[in-house]
């Protein structure tokens, strides 16, 4: 019977389960659900005013204290608009397409761990049952994310199909190659921490970025202990995936919705980007891993009630930089944006996951630390090289055949 | 709990499959592949192999899928064909045939157990029951040890595609310039 649960790893369902433990599974589904929409009201509502500021101006101020109901009354707009259901279209993919944007980012927030004093492991002892923090802790862990990830691309793939329309699909088309492009820098840099931390389960990455830190301040989060550059392509490999600026070169196929499933689709946006900055905080910044302050308050344990405080002020911090970045940066062309992907992103991930590998082993059979820094740098900058003439010289063919073409194309032209 | 898993599974595996043959429009038969794709992967966690689960969805559903997508979007062959001309000759009575020869061998194999077939009881023999090391650790060990040639060669093979790939299109273009002019055109 242990076959059929996902959420085995979880010591919580690992025996028996009875009507407590459902409830309390339940209960945490429901949590999780409410504070990610909750949070999803407060984000748009929280970019719109920074983005005001940013820009010199109030952003939104009408609707309740500065501004905050502001979603809510751009929610009951849409709500009570003209459902519009394009002519052509293919309905019943047209309606479902949203929801395929939605679900994935819910149920990848469904792995990360909201709280805890991860100081003694990050459990929690509720109605004498031993829990964690998070919904589910399956052993694939973050693999559920990239697994996600991936499927989200079909909400974007199939509104643009769907519609009917030629323009629309275009830009799904794009979007979705952009999407899919994105994902491999993502995979690679996951696959670095998977590889310092030696778990895929979320639970087990905060554990081990809880222990102790160097010097007796820094913490042992994943952002210093694989120096930095994974952090920087996750970063920006996930404001790609999300289609969020300045990686946002396709709105077009909300263009095609209206109403209450525009709505749907603006609501995924937002939740991805959550689910994004949740999940990074987790990978790179020790999730809710941080001191316990004050561990009891009359009398009852709050010690997780820290991880909470910790978990929500990273994300907060993480979600300012994505609005932040939205501001500042300028948009990027289509053809940038692949070049950056696949001509800068990818190798440097994938180099610098050898390079943590390498380091690694070299660990492992003792040999210098140093030594294996200079050669890994070394065969990096022949790569570096081999990489960057390989380009130019594609390039270069690349513009003399379209000469060629042209030159071929002329005659062609008079004649019609 | 595990029956009851399994029967849901089943069902929307099988719908699925139907839906791939009997659905008139390409991009319909995709999703309904992905609906098959992902029972299969139920199937897998139900059997504890959860690594498989998630490769299944991120490498089949995630990939595999949105590349015939792609194709069927970008070749404009999303609307039902014309099913009247048959392209190649005997295509059909022959897809009979081997139809009728699947359903014989997947019957022997429901009437008379899986082991008939390759005398394996299940993939891996009894090295799939060894220590409590998680499903990605041993597959990992198998594949970087017993099988490292294996996933050389395999990697070989996948580079030697891709390169022969884009050598074929880029060749294309150099030989007949007209033709791929045409298509630029078109």
């Amino acid at each position: 019977m242990t076959g059929t649960l996902v959420l085995a790893a979880d010591p919580m369902l690992a025996g028996d389960v009875g009507l407590v433990e459902v409830l309390l599974t339940l209960a945490k589904v429901v949590v999780a659900f409410a504070f990610l929409l909750v949070a999803v009201m407060l984000m748009i509502w929280f970019e719109r005013k920074l983005l005001g500021g940013m820009h010199q101006r109030f952003g939104p101020t009408i609707a309740g204290p500065f501004g905050i109901l502001q979603t809510l009354a751009d929610g009951v707009k849409l709500f009570f608009k003209e459902d519009l259901v394009p002519d052509r279209s293919d309905r019943f993919v047209f309606k479902l397409a949203p929801y395929l944007s939605l679900i994935p980012a819910f149920l990848a927030f469904a792995i990360v761990p909201l709280g805890g004093d991860f100081n003694n492991g990050g459990q929690v002892e509720w109605w004498g049952r031993t829990t964690y923090l998070q919904v589910a802790d399956p052993p694939i862990g973050i693999l559920l994310f990239l697994a996600m990830s991936s499927v989200a691309v079909y909400g974007v793939m199939l509104a643009g199909w769907s519609s009917g329309s030629k323009y629309p699909l275009l830009g799904s088309v794009r979007a979705s190659a952009q999407m899919v492009s994105y994902e491999a820098a993502l995979g690679l840099a996951v696959a670095s921490i998977v590889l310092v931390t030696g778990t895929l389960s979320t639970h087990d990455m905060v554990v081990t970025q809880a222990a102790e830190g160097y010097l007796g301040v820094i913490p042992r989060w994943n952002v210093i202990v694989t120096g930095l550059v994974p952090f920087i392509v996750f970063m920006i490999a996930g404001t790609a995936e999300l289609n969020r600026p300045p990686f946002d070169l396709v709105e077009a196929e909300q263009e095609q919705y209206s109403s209450i499933r525009f709505a749907l689709f603006f609501l995924a946006e937002f939740m991805n980007t959550i689910t994004m900055s949740a999940i990074i905080v987790t990978l790179f910044f020790g999730g809710p891993a941080g001191p316990v302050l004050v561990g009891e308050l009359g009398g009852v344990n709050i010690a997780w009630a820290w991880g909470v405080v910790w978990f929500f002020l990273k994300l907060f911090v993480l979600l300012f930089c994505f609005v932040w970045m939205r501001a500042t940066l300028p948009r990027f062309r289509y053809d940038q944006l692949m070049d950056l992907g696949w001509k800068a992103l990818i190798p440097v991930a994938l180099g610098w996951f050898l390079f943590l590998a390498a380091l690694e082993m070299g660990r492992d059979r003792g040999w210098s630390e140093v030594t294996v820094t200079v050669v890994s740098l070394l065969v990096f900058a022949g790569a570096a090289l081999l990489l960057a003439r390989a380009v130019r010289s594609g390039r270069r063919s690349r513009d003399r055949e379209a000469a060629r073409a042209d030159e071929r194309s002329d005659p062609v032209e008079e004649r019609a | 709990m595990a029956e009851a898993v399994f029967a849901v599974a089943a069902v929307l595996m099988l719908a699925g499959a139907v839906g791939v043959v009997a659905s008139r429009n390409p991009v319909h038969a995709a999703l309904f592949l992905v609906q098959t794709l992902v029972g299969v992967a139920v199937l897998f966690v139900l059997n504890d192999a959860h690594f498989l689960a998630a490769v299944q969805v991120v490498v089949y559903a995630g990939a595999i899928v949105i590349l015939f997508l792609f194709v069927i979007m970008l070749l404009g062959v999303d609307k039902a064909e014309e099913l009247s001309i048959e392209p190649i000759f005997g295509q059909r009575p022959l897809a009979a045939v081997v139809g009728a020869a699947l359903v014989a061998v997947l019957g022997t194999v429901v009437v008379t157990g899986a082991d008939v077939l390759t005398g394996l009881r299940r993939a891996g023999g009894d090295r799939a029951l060894d220590g409590d090391a998680t499903d990605i650790e041993r597959m990992g060990r198998v594949l970087f040890s017993e099988f490292a040639f294996a996933v050389e060669i395999t990697a070989a093979l996948l580079t030697v595609a891709v390169v022969g790939a884009v050598i074929l299109t880029r060749r294309a273009s150099r030989s007949d310039g007209s033709a791929t002019a045409d298509t630029a055109a078109s």
